[in-house]
């Protein structure tokens, strides 16, 4: 067994939902609303994903995916934002409804023992020349089409982020609204967009659990994605370009028991399975402090 | 913010809860009335099941929802209930494990002081990553909850587990660690640790000058700090540490009471819970004690409601989601900041 590759495409495969994920969320907190809820978006984004796939296809499970993601987004955004109810603790709610509804949805259509069901997937496409790099082409460029989206989403949200208007309002409205508002900015419908984008996301990133990577779904899959990938947004300082690296330096993290393995090195498995949230830690303690972020996030 | 729900919000509350249950066992297509039966009997339905089963689930519910209500009131925003139980129930484990019976009479107050200390150091990783780099409390202490899973994961498969190596688990812990029971049903005197806990909690934040600190920190600290002189920083840092021994406290009460031993699926999510719990109590610690027990009801009920009517239990998680959501509207909740709207 060849450790690096092995390393190498676990670390990309583990970091494409979170990417897609903290991508989102990242244009969330910009503008200055953190959504706790975001792992309950994940988890309906991945059911909605199943159904989707099953009774048509991958890519409707993929509309279904960001479709749902928009619904459980638009609840957090009622209280969050057009009520102004407190970010955390509507947050918490809407995860804890993602992961109930699911589940119980997931049961009575399923039935208990949640019998493996085969959705339709993405399967790898190379992308021609790159995917022959070696070492890091297959692994980065032999991916499902799933992952080229989050790459193109980088530079995209970058551009839009920093280079327009759009992107100045959003950010305005993260450091200082009531000044955003004297500019003529409406912080409301600003936040809205954005949380409605962030769930998108993440119901995209639900979808890409089930549609390319497991194949079928199953109760609290999303297993603390949405959290990481709010720790991947600190983690990479609130800018696109950071939310891509921090998720593949977590991806990393997690893949390191292959790298471990090949080396011959034997550790017991759970503690691998702590290292990354260990690592994520250490990180945000170097990186990701609270003066790096939006001034007005959480408010 | 309301100190106290009014008496009709407290009628209204469980009441809500019912209605919720049962509109949402309708809309997943399942009969409504087994499933609403069951919950009943599960929950309220004998003195035995009250007192051996819903009072048993309440208890750490009750301890958690506290360590929440005091964080959340001091606007730390501390997910990491879940964390700090496994940590206390840990330590307790370890102790018994360790120590033995050489602790003889103390051995049960040491381990419920352990989980205690165990669980305020597992909160106060947290407290310090936000003093001193300013790292946010609700990514460290989810973090920390994972980090948690993990370690007891790996510790009843090693250093801690059983001598036969075979099981997953610590041993059982000598009798000398035993909480005493209670009326000669499954409840323990954890059950009453809860309840003085909630009310010395009420009564300090209520009635002492550190509970004063903790409110204005909470309600906002720019005036806390100019106004009041208070050292925001340190306040929230100290209930920060008390929300924490409180977690630990459940998860060593639960180990002593309950469980006798350590195992990964010590708690069935208590710390997240605890979230629900503390805010329909609207973050009041005597409040607290109501509410524990509609949620110990709840999961009580809920898993007779699985074995009796097939309904998943999980469908519990989506009616605290729908309580919270119902009990957010009417009123503005600390840390929420109406200047930005």
């Amino acid at each position: 067994m060849n450790g690096l590759p092995d390393f190498l495409a676990a670390t990309v495969r583990t970091a494409t939902p979170l990417a897609l994920a903290a991508l989102g969320e990242t244009v969330g907190e910009s503008a200055g609303v953190i959504n706790v809820g975001l792992e309950g978006i994940i988890i309906a984004g991945a059911f909605a994903g199943l159904v989707g796939s099953i009774t048509v296809g991958v890519y409707a499970g993929f509309l279904a995916s960001a479709l749902a993601g928009a619904a459980v987004a638009a609840l957090f955004a009622l209280f969050a934002v057009v009520l102004r109810r407190d970010q955390i603790i509507t947050g918490t709610a809407v995860t804890l409804f993602g992961l109930g509804l699911t589940g119980t949805l997931y049961r009575r259509a399923f039935g208990a023992t949640g019998a493996a069901l085969r959705a339709n997937t993405q399967h790898a496409t190379g992308l021609p020349g790159l995917d022959r790099i070696p070492v890091i082409g297959p692994a980065l460029f032999q991916q499902p089409a799933i992952t080229y989206l989050a790459y193109i989403m980088v530079p995209v949200l970058w551009w839009a982020m920093y280079r327009t208007r759009c992107g100045l309002a959003l950010r305005a409205v993260g450091e200082n609204p009531q000044a955003a508002r004297a500019a003529g900015i409406d912080p409301r419908r600003v936040q809205l967009g954005a949380v409605m984008f962030g769930g998108i996301m993440g119901g995209i990133a639900g979808g890409t659990l089930v549609l390319a990577q497991v194949g079928t779904f199953a109760e609290g899959m999303s297993a603390g994605r949405g959290f990481i990938a709010i720790a991947v947004v600190a983690l990479g300082r609130w800018h696109p370009v950071g939310a891509a690296v921090g998720a593949l330096l977590f991806g990393a993290a997690s893949a390191l028991q292959f790298l471990f393995q090949a080396m011959g090195w034997h550790a017991p498995y759970q503690l691998f399975l702590g290292l990354p949230y260990l690592l994520t830690l250490i990180a945000l303690a170097a990186f990701g402090g609270r003066h790096a972020a939006p001034t007005a996030l959480g408010k | 913010m309301a100190v106290l729900p009014r008496s009709t919000e407290v009628l209204l509350k469980p009441a809500v809860a019912i209605v919720a249950v049962g509109l949402l066992v309708m809309a997943t297509g399942y009969p409504p009335g087994p499933a609403l039966s069951a919950l009943w009997r599960g929950s309220f339905g004998s003195p035995y099941v009250i007192v051996s089963t819903t009072l048993v689930r309440a208890t750490p519910l009750i301890l958690t929802g506290l360590a929440v209500a005091i964080a959340f009131r001091a606007s730390v925003w501390n997910i990491g209930a879940e964390g700090q139980l496994l940590a206390g129930a840990t330590a307790a484990a370890a102790l018994g494990t360790l120590a033995g019976r050489s602790l003889s009479w103390a051995s049960l107050p040491v381990a419920l002081i352990l989980g205690a200390t165990a669980g305020a150091l597992w909160a106060g990783i947290a407290a310090w990553l936000r003093r001193r780099f300013g790292v946010l409390e609700v990514i460290s202490t989810i973090m920390l909850n994972f980090i948690a899973v993990d370690l007891v994961a790996w510790l009843v498969r090693g250093p801690l587990q059983e001598p036969t190596h075979i099981y997953p688990q610590t041993s059982m812990l000598p009798t000398s660690y035993d909480l005493p029971k209670l009326l000669g049903s499954r409840l323990h005197a954890g059950f009453l640790l809860a309840l003085i806990a909630a009310l010395v909690a009420g009564w300090v934040l209520r009635q002492t000058a550190p509970g004063f600190r903790l409110r204005a920190t909470g309600a906002n600290p720019f005036a806390a700090a100019s106004a009041g002189l208070i050292d925001v920083d340190r306040t929230a840092a100290r209930a920060f540490l008390v929300s924490g021994a409180l977690a630990g406290l459940a998860g060593a009460i639960e180990v002593t009471g309950v469980t006798h031993a350590l195992y990964e699926d010590i708690s069935p999510g208590y710390g997240y819970t605890a979230i629900a719990v503390a805010l329909l109590a609207g973050l009041e610690p005597y409040a607290v004690i109501a509410s524990g027990i509609l949620f110990g009801a709840l999961e009580a009920g809920a898993a007779a409601m699985q074995r009796d009517a097939g309904v998943p239990s999980v469908v519990v998680s989506v009616v605290e989601a729908t309580l919270i959501l119902i009990f957010l509207i009417p009123r503005l909740s600390p840390g929420s900041n109406p200047k930005n709207a």
